[in-house]
């Protein structure tokens, strides 16, 4: 990595409190994502994963350590680059889909007019021309999610985080999402922080892996995943694929 | 083509089952000789209305009146309250569960009482429907509005969204079909408030004839005011479904 990194987290700790009870959620997270990377983030459930996004997108203060997003090239303002999609599509259930996609851009005061061509446009690119005026629930869980992922472009934000997006999913949508993503991204060129609990996903989409250990979160390990771009469904058959996943598994001691 | 079949089919079915239960009611009094003044037939029910001494209209215009005002002041003051106590914290902390218990007290042993305040007549009767339905309403109100995903919160809030938009674009469109909830539970409450008022003290309205027929034992004027009061309260449900499908997308509208 020749340039400097875009997102530098530092021994990154951060403790809930709560009724005087202290808990440690993330007791050290380093890692350093570059620019443009898809960085999958992934552990078994209540390991911290959710914490470290939302320290990312400037949800939660960190406790201790350095969290430091942009560099000398590309500035980062903390109140608009980020993009969100979770596990639930979280539309609103009485907009249009071409409405729930501009949320972010109303929210941010952008240009009315400039924001509904690109939110038309970006419903084009996740595949969904045609369905603008449509509610939330005319649309397929898979469809929803995709609606979500285009409203988590709409104000151009440089880092998208993504909290488990497809696992609310059935397996073949989830394959079928997949690809998308990389689609998306290889269009869209943005750095994502995507988390999972699914080792398969989680090798199958990044260009490097963070693996977490549970309670606290620990980073176990983190290694790029040098599987050429574009991906398809059939290098989880390949050695190198099985090689990768077995690493994680080793590192959550399932291996 | 067929969806309008399918729903005239649903209403056939609808008018059907009340055409029943008039048929068989005019049966059960024929055949089991049931006296008028135990049970009259559906036609010496109806035969009711041309008796000038009821002033059925000015009657039903009274009861019709005070349940409308009763009901209209519990949806501004249930629906204002709930929007207050959601803005200003220290206000909801205190009189929320001030509230929830004021609940418990059946409204309708207060009749006596408000009548003793405020004479009666319409103005108590309009208050007696008014609080019986101004609870639910309230309370159903204040759910919607804290009802929302945590993760959308999360959402917006990596954008900097202000409280008033989060307000505007999330809390308060989410809390309609809530609010619509509350007034339809509000709207039955509505007309019992209003009878029980004039029952209890009043010279107008279809309770008040119920009491004098009552004592000629006119039941057919007595099952004539009870039917022109589900008219009446039928009217106000369909008014408030009416709003409610025009305003609530269908896919949000609660029970």
């Amino acid at each position: 990595m020749a340039a400097q990194p875009f997102i530098q987290l530092d021994g990154v700790r951060k403790v809930y409190r709560s009724r005087g009870e202290e808990f440690l959620a993330v007791s050290d997270v380093t890692m350093a994502v570059a620019e443009g990377e898809l960085v999958s983030l992934v552990g078994p459930s209540g390991c911290g994963k959710t914490t470290v996004l939302k320290i990312l997108a400037g949800l939660h203060p960190h406790d201790g350590g350095e969290v430091r997003i942009g560099n000398a090239e590309t500035a980062f303002d903390a109140g608009r680059d980020v993009g969100m999609v979770f596990q639930q599509s979280l539309l609103l259930k009485w907009r249009r889909i071409i409405d729930n996609v501009l949320l972010p851009a109303e929210i941010l005061g952008l240009p009315r007019k400039a924001s509904r061509e690109r939110a038309r446009e970006l419903l084009a690119m996740v595949g969904l021309a045609g369905e603008e005026d449509k509610y939330p629930y005319e649309l397929s869980g898979g469809m929803q999610q995709r609606a979500a992922i285009a409203r988590s472009l709409v104000h151009d934000p440089k880092v998208i985080l993504m909290d488990e997006p497809f696992g609310a999913l059935d397996a073949l949508t989830r394959e079928k999402m997949n690809l998308e993503l990389l689609r998306i991204w290889s269009e869209a060129k943005k750095t994502i922080v995507f988390v999972t609990h699914s080792i398969q996903e989680a090798v199958f989409l990044g260009t490097r892996c963070a693996v977490l250990t549970a309670g606290p979160a620990r980073m176990a390990d983190t290694f790029d995943i040098a599987l050429p771009y574009p991906r398809q469904l059939d290098i989880k058959t390949q050695e190198a694929f099985g090689e990768y996943t077995r690493r994680i598994y080793r590192q959550l001691d399932m291996g | 083509m067929e969806e309008l079949a399918e729903k005239a089919r649903g209403y056939g079915l609808i008018i059907l089952a009340h055409l029943a239960v008039i048929l068989s009611w005019h049966l059960f009094v024929v055949w089991g000789e049931v006296p008028s003044y135990v049970m009259p037939t559906p036609a010496a029910t109806v035969v009711t209305l041309a008796s000038p001494d009821y002033h059925w209209l000015d009657n039903t215009l009274v009861t019709a009146g005070e349940i409308f005002g009763g009901y209209a002041l519990g949806v501004l003051f249930g629906v204002s309250l709930a929007l207050i106590f959601s803005w200003v914290r220290i206000l909801n902390a205190v009189f929320f569960p001030l509230f929830v218990s004021l609940n418990m007290i059946p409204k309708v042993a207060l009749g006596p009482l408000f009548i003793v305040w405020f004479s009666y007549g319409l103005g108590s009767n309009i208050i007696i429907a008014f609080s019986i339905c101004f609870f639910p309403i309230l309370l159903t109100t204040a759910r919607g509005l804290t009802e929302i995903e945590p993760d959308l919160i999360d959402l917006v809030r990596s954008l900097r969204a202000s409280r008033w938009q989060i307000f505007t674009k999330i809390q308060l469109p989410g809390a309609l079909p809530y609010v619509f909830s509350g007034m339809k539970v509000g709207a039955i409450l509505a007309v019992a408030g209003a009878v029980v008022g004039e029952f209890i003290a009043s010279d107008k309205g279809l309770g008040y004839l119920m009491i004098q027929v009552q004592s000629t034992l006119d039941t057919a004027a007595m099952f004539m005011a009870v039917i022109l009061l589900s008219l009446v309260g039928i009217s106000l449900y369909l008014l408030v479904t009416g709003l409610e499908r025009i305003c609530v997308v269908k896919d949000a509208r609660l029970g």
